[in-house]
């Protein structure tokens, strides 16, 4: 099978969020890139499982500049053959879904894996525009993945629960908590990562839909008020009448 | 202006379809609504629908019979502005539908458009930890609510219900099974959540914040250790690796308050800390905060929800 991977790269989860340029773009002073962990934990780890078990090839991609080459390297170093970097900015959703789908419809591959979201946009949009230019079955927040042939038996989250289903490949998913465990990369896959091909693809012609025009930060919280422990039932009437909030 | 606004039709109407129709309401234009399923929706004309076109043939759609169905009834009314709320069927159609319309698509909308200069529409960025404005360039735009993000509000009568042939296709996904555990409130939509954390010490000692959220019709979540050893199922992890909610109010017993996890929890409006340790800081991100035991804190919390309960 011919797996594909979306790869996005997020700032690491302890960084410091701040804005520059009158809070229109994200500040990347000292901060530090990582694998968005839905793309790393979910999706690459299980893309390898599928190969390790059933054989086939893992192409990982990503849409981005020279310097996300750090976080390629990152990915290729928990497995995965070979990379692709689309050279262009990822300005929105959409953009980088026509991307990756230009590449993946060139390259017949059969399945296309994604995070369930970024932990930096949230937007959970990519997958699923990927798969409707694509034209074929999207699975979204899928928390485990079986390979039966042709057939994919899946398990993913709906409103309120989950429900099991079965699709044909060629097929999109979006994979969150349960599909796999994260991988730790050893000191053999750090270093064959370096010599792993990663071809460079020039952008098709496609314009954004939309723009992150500003940005802002909430409001620091009040101090705490802090209650006595044998006093609970202050507390659930500061909840009644000061927070309303039941 | 013509707006559309999505709503499943598989389970009963919930809180968050009344608050995708209120904000399509506030649009300023003529809502209608589509939909699938069997739920009685005539009742979405109190929260300002016109009319609503359903679809009885399509039970369970998949997301592309969905796409098909939204995108007929957006051609259907000329809809300039189509509204979802963002739970799972609109995180698997929506995107699709921007696709397939050429129309910018905003997800996890937490704010009314802003149009003094364009459109733009406020949305949570970096899991919650900060706050993006987003514009769209293009016509025809999707906008995708989170869920407590407005108040709903009765304006008018319930509406008529039409059938709409929304010429679906055959489903390309086979539904084997379907595991939706009773009475369950789903997570993003509930008002009240109790989450717990590792200082429970083990998956035994639950049954006291099981009692606690049950005194208050609060949903239960919890912190990414506690899911990882499988203490509680998954989909209660919450946290920027996990769920990200914005309750009216989040009680979190036994958590740190690490950055990974208030980055899911803190777009909550009151948020009620129990820690033994003084320093964690959870108590910088707290409204209220008990420092003290949860075995002890816990059930007298919950003696004084039931006591207010039968009183109010
Ligand atoms: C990339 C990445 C992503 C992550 N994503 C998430 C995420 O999405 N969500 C998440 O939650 N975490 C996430 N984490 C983990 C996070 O950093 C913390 O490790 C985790 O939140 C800690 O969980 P905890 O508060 O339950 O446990 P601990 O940090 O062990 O805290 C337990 C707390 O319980 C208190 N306590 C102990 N006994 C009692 C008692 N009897 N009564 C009351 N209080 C008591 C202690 O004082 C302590 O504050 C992530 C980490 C990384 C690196």
């Amino acid at each position: 099978m011919k797996i594909l991977v979306c790869i996005s790269k997020s700032p690491d989860t302890t960084s410091k969020i701040a804005f520059t340029e009158g809070n229109t773009k994200f500040d990347e002073n000292g901060v530090q890139y990582i694998v968005n962990p839905y793309d790393e934990w979910y999706a690459l780890v299980r893309a390898l499982e599928i190969k390790e078990t059933s054989g086939g090839n893992v192409t990982i991609i990503t849409v981005g500049a020279a310097a996300d080459e750090a976080v390629i390297r990152k990915a290729l170093a928990i497995g995965a053959d070979d990379a692709v970097r689309i050279d262009a900015d990822p300005t929105d959703a959409y953009f980088t879904a026509a991307q990756i789908a230009a590449y993946a419809k060139a390259n017949n591959f059969d399945l296309v894996l994604t995070g369930k979201e970024t932990i930096n946009y949230n937007g959970s949009q990519v997958a699923g525009m990927i798969a409707e230019e694509l034209d074929v079955p999207f699975i979204s927040l899928a928390t485990k993945l079986d390979v039966n042939g042709a057939t994919l038996r899946l398990e993913q989250e709906i409103v309120g629960g989950l429900q099991v289903v079965e699709a044909n490949l060629p097929l999109v998913v979006s994979c969150a908590k349960g599909m796999a465990e994260q991988r730790i990369p050893n000191m053999r896959g750090i270093m064959a990562a370096r010599t792993k091909p990663l071809q460079v693809v020039a952008p098709i012609a496609v314009d954004a839909f939309t723009a992150y025009e500003s940005y802002t930060l909430p409001e620091a919280k009040k101090a705490v008020k802090l209650i006595d422990p044998n006093n609970m039932d202050e507390l659930v009437n500061l909840l009644h009448t000061e927070a309303k909030v039941i | 202006m013509k707006t559309l606004v999505y709503i499943n039709g598989n389970h009963a109407m919930s809180k968050a379809s009344f608050e995708a129709v209120t904000y399509a309401k506030k649009l300023g234009g003529d809502v209608t609504v589509v939909s699938s399923g069997s739920a009685d929706l005539s009742k979405l004309g109190e929260y300002g629908a016109s009319k609503v076109m359903v679809d009885k043939s399509l039970e369970n759609g998949d997301a592309q019979q969905i796409t098909r169905l939204v995108a007929a009834a957006s051609e259907a009314i000329g809809a300039e502005v189509i509204v979802f709320s963002h739970d799972l069927v609109a995180k698997a159609v929506a995107p699709r539908l921007s696709v397939r319309l050429k129309a910018g698509l905003i997800s996890g909308a937490i704010a009314l458009p802003d149009t003094s200069n364009g459109f733009s529409v406020k949305v949570n960025v970096f899991s919650g930890k900060a706050f993006g404005s987003v514009s769209v360039k293009t016509a025809v735009k999707i906008i995708s609510l989170l869920p407590n993000s407005i108040q709903p509000e009765v304006t008018g009568a319930p509406c008529a219900v039409e059938e709409f042939n929304g010429n679906v296709g055959s489903p390309a996904i086979k539904v084997i099974e379907t595991k939706i555990p009773e009475g369950n409130i789903p997570l993003p939509e509930a008002e009240l959540v109790v989450s717990a954390g590792r200082g429970m010490k083990g998956p035994e000692n639950w049954g006291m914040i099981e009692d606690l959220a049950n005194a208050l019709g609060a949903a239960t979540a919890c912190s990414r250790p506690v899911a990882d050893i499988g203490w509680r199922p998954h989909h209660e992890h919450v946290g920027q690796t996990g769920v990200a909610i914005r309750p009216n109010l989040y009680i979190a017993v036994g958590i740190s308050g690490a950055i990974q996890h208030l980055a899911g929890v803190n777009g909550s409006k009151v948020i009620v800390v129990v820690n033994t340790d003084t320093e964690a800081p959870f108590f910088k991100a707290a409204d209220y905060g008990i420092v003290g035991d949860a075995f002890e804190v816990i059930p007298k919390l919950t003696e004084a929800v039931k006591k207010f309960k039968a009183a109010h």
